[in-house]
C-alpha cells in the first residue's frame, strides 16, 4: 500500500513534469525565434516587465502578501545600474546589473524588516509608504536627473566581449536574464522552502504552531522578490539606456498588480502573459486617439478581472485543462 | 504533586480592562490526559493561546519542564515539544494529505530555507509521513487534496500532523467539536492511542469524552479556576454543578 501510493505519486509527478517540459521547450523556441518576427526592443520590454510581474507574483501568489511598493525595487535596480554604468565607464553591463540588483535586494531587506510583521492592508500600506519615500529620494537626489531621468547609460560589452549595441545580442542577453529569474522562481516555489510558503499561505497560525518562524520565511520570499524586481529594472535600464521616475512611481506598483491578476495570480506563466498584454495595450493604443483613455481602459480591465476573472487567464486555462483532459 | 511537566503561576490576561484569564494556577502532570472544561467564555482557549505564546500574558508565568517559556516565540515553544492544535480544524487545504504531514516532518532535514533545492528532496520523508497517516487510518487518502476530506478526517489529519513533531505535551483545542457520534468515538480512540507516553492537555465540551478519557479535570469559570480533580470529584462539586453542569447535568 505504502510504496504503491508513493510510486503512483512519483508517476503522476513525472508525467506532469514531462508536460511542463514540452510546454517550456515550445515557449523557449518561440522566444528564440521572436526577434526575427517582431521588433527586438519591444520584445525586450515585454521580457523585463514579465520578470517584474513574476517577481511580484512570487509574493502575492505564493505567500499571499500584497506589496504595494514594488515599483521601488524596479526603480532602484534601474537607477543604481544606470548610475554605476555612467559613472564608472570601465564597468561591464553585467556588473552594473549585478550592482543594481544587489541594491534592490538590500532595499527589499530593509522594507521587509519594517513591514513583514504586519498583515493584509497594513502590510500593503507600509510598503506603499516606503516606496513613496524612495520615489521622493529619487526625485530629489542629484544623481538621478530628477524629472528628466538618467540618460546616456551605455549598453557596453557583455563580459567585455559581446557588443550589446547590437539589438539581437542584447535581446538574447535579456532572454537569458529573464529565464534565470523565471527558473529561480519556479524552483523557489517547488522547493522545501516553497512548501513552507504554501503552508503559510494556507494557514499561517498552523505553520507557526508547527514550529516555523513564519516571519523569517516571509522575509526571505520578500527579499527574493525584491531582488528579482530589481534585476528586471536593471536590465530594462541597460536596454533603453535610460532610467526614469516612471519605474519608481506608485502607478507602476499598481500596474504590476493588474498584470499579475490579469494573467493569473499564483500561476507561473500568468504574470508573463498578463504583463505582455498590458505592455502590448500601451504600445498599441499609445499612438492612437485612445492613448489618452489608457488609464480608463486599464482601470476597466482591472475591475472586470476582480469581479469576473479572479483566477486570471492562465488560471482559467489551467482549470479548463484539468476539467477536460483528466 | 510530583512530575509536573506544565505549570502556570498566576497567569492573567486582560483585554482593555476585561479580565479573560484571572490568575490561573494550573499544574499538568506528566503522562496525564488533563481536561480543561468550563462554560463558553470561561477563557479556555485564551489559556491555550497564553501557554503557547500566541498571545502575550498580562501577568504570570508559564513553566514547561521547569523552564520559564513566556518570553519565547510560538515557533520555539513548538520546537521544545509543546505543540498545540486549534479549535477550528487547522489543515493546509490546497496541499495533499501526505504533504500536510510532510510539512511538519520537514524540520528534520534542516533544508526549510533552501529555495534552490528541489522539492523532490522531500520524498525521503514520504515513508515516515505514510506511517503517521496509517496511525490515524488515513493512508488511503494520502494523495487526496485536503479540502476534500470530511470534517472528522481533517481532525484526524491534524492529529497526525501534530504527532509528526513528536510532541512531549499536546494541547488539543476541542478535538471532537462539531462531530457526529461515530467520528467522536474514532477521535477519542486516536487520542487515547496518541497519548501513550505523552502528556495531553485538552479543551473539551463533550463530558462523555472527558469522563472516559481524562485523568484530571480543571474547571474554569469567568477566567479563574473553579475546581480541580478527577471526574467524580469535579462532577460532585456543587459550585461546578451550578456554574457549568447545571444544564448539562440532565444529559450526563
Amino acid at each position: 500500500m505504502n510504496t504503491a501510493t508513493t510510486h503512483f505519486q512519483d508517476a503522476l509527478q513525472r508525467s506532469q513534469q514531462r508536460k511542463q517540459l514540452y510546454l517550456g521547450l515550445a515557449l523557449l523556441t518561440v522566444a528564440l525565434l521572436a526577434p526575427f518576427v517582431a521588433y527586438p526592443v519591444f520584445l525586450m520590454k515585454l521580457l523585463c516587465f514579465a520578470l517584474f510581474a513574476c517577481a511580484f507574483n512570487l509574493l502575492l501568489g505564493y505567500v499571499g502578501l500584497l506589496s504595494f511598493g514594488h515599483a521601488a525595487f524596479l526603480g532602484t535596480g534601474g537607477y543604481i545600474t544606470g548610475w554605476l554604468l555612467t559613472r564608472y565607464s570601465s564597468l561591464t553591463p553585467e556588473l552594473g546589473i549585478l550592482g543594481g540588483t544587489l541594491a534592490a535586494t538590500l532595499l527589499g531587506l530593509l522594507f521587509g524588516v519594517l513591514a513583514i510583521r504586519r498583515q493584509g492592508i497594513y502590510f500593503a500600506m507600509i510598503t506603499l509608504a516606503l516606496a513613496q519615500l524612495t520615489f521622493f529620494i529619487y526625485l530629489q537626489a542629484p544623481f538621478t536627473g530628477g524629472e528628466n531621468g538618467l540618460h546616456g547609460v551605455p549598453r557596453g560589452q557583455l563580459f567585455g566581449l559581446l557588443d550589446l549595441k547590437n539589438d539581437l545580442a542584447m535581446y538574447y542577453f535579456v532572454l537569458a536574464v529573464f529565464l534565470f529569474g523565471y527558473l529561480l522562481i519556479q524552483r523557489t516555489v517547488n522547493s522545501p522552502f516553497g512548501q513552507i510558503l504554501r503552508a503559510i499561505r494556507e494557514n499561517e497560525p498552523r505553520a507557526l504552531s508547527l514550529g516555523y518562524n513564519v516571519n523569517a520565511y516571509k522575509l526571505l520570499a520578500f527579499v527574493i522578490s525584491a531582488g528579482l524586481a530589481g534585476l528586471a529594472g536593471a536590465t530594462k535600464t541597460v536596454v533603453f539606456q535610460f532610467a526614469s521616475l516612471t519605474d519608481a512611481h506608485w502607478h507602476m506598483s499598481g500596474e504590476v498588480i493588474l498584470m499579475t491578476l490579469l494573467g493569473g495570480v499564483g500561476t507561473l506563466l500568468g504574470p508573463v502573459l498578463g504583463s505582455s498584454l498590458v505592455v502590448w495595450l500601451h504600445h498599441a493604443l499609445g499612438g492612437s486617439v485612445l492613448g489618452s483613455w489608457m488609464s480608463v481602459i486599464l482601470g476597466s480591465i482591472f475591475v472586470l478581472c476582480v469581479l469576473l476573472f479572479r483566477a486570471g487567464i492562465v488560471g482559467y486555462l489551467q482549470k479548463f485543462v484539468q476539467r477536460n483532459l483528466r | 504533586m510530583s512530575n509536573v511537566i506544565l505549570e502556570t503561576r498566576g497567569l492573567t490576561k486582560e483585554f482593555n480592562g476585561f479580565t479573560a484569564v484571572d490568575s490561573v494556577d494550573l499544574q499538568v502532570q506528566q503522562g496525564h490526559i488533563h481536561a480543561l472544561i468550563g462554560p463558553n467564555g470561561a477563557g479556555k482557549s485564551t489559556v491555550f493561546n497564553l501557554l503557547t505564546h500566541f498571545l502575550p500574558a498580562t501577568r504570570g508565568e508559564v513553566l514547561y519542564q521547569g523552564q520559564v517559556i513566556a518570553k519565547l516565540p510560538p515557533n520555539r515553544i513548538a520546537r521544545l515539544g509543546l505543540v498545540r492544535s486549534f479549535q477550528i480544524s487547522a489543515v493546509f487545504g490546497q496541499m495533499s494529505v501526505l504533504e500536510n504531514v510532510r510539512v511538519a516532518l520537514q524540520h528534520q532535514l534542516g533544508t526549510s530555507f533552501h529555495f534552490w533545492k528541489s522539492a523532490s528532496s522531500l520524498n525521503h520523508l514520504n515513508q515516515q509521513a505514510m506511517q503517521l497517516l496509517e496511525s490515524v487510518d488515513l493512508q488511503d487518502f494520502a494523495m487526496r487534496k485536503t479540502v476534500e476530506l470530511p470534517y472528522g478526517r481533517k481532525r484526524a489529519l491534524e492529529l497526525a500532523t501534530t504527532l509528526a513533531l513528536e510532541p512531549t505535551v499536546m494541547l488539543l483545542d476541542e478535538p471532537t467539536q462539531g462531530m457526529g457520534h461515530e467520528d467522536v468515538e474514532r477521535v477519542v480512540g486516536l487520542i487515547r492511542k496518541a497519548a501513550v507516553g505523552r502528556t495531553v492537555l485538552m479543551v473539551e465540551h463533550n463530558l462523555h469524552v472527558v469522563s472516559s478519557l481524562c485523568d484530571r479535570i480543571t474547571v474554569l469559570a469567568r477566567g479563574s479556576v473553579l475546581a480541580e480533580g478527577d471526574y467524580a470529584t469535579v462532577s460532585a462539586n456543587p459550585l461546578v454543578r451550578e456554574a457549568y453542569m447545571g444544564k448539562e447535568a440532565e444529559h450526563v
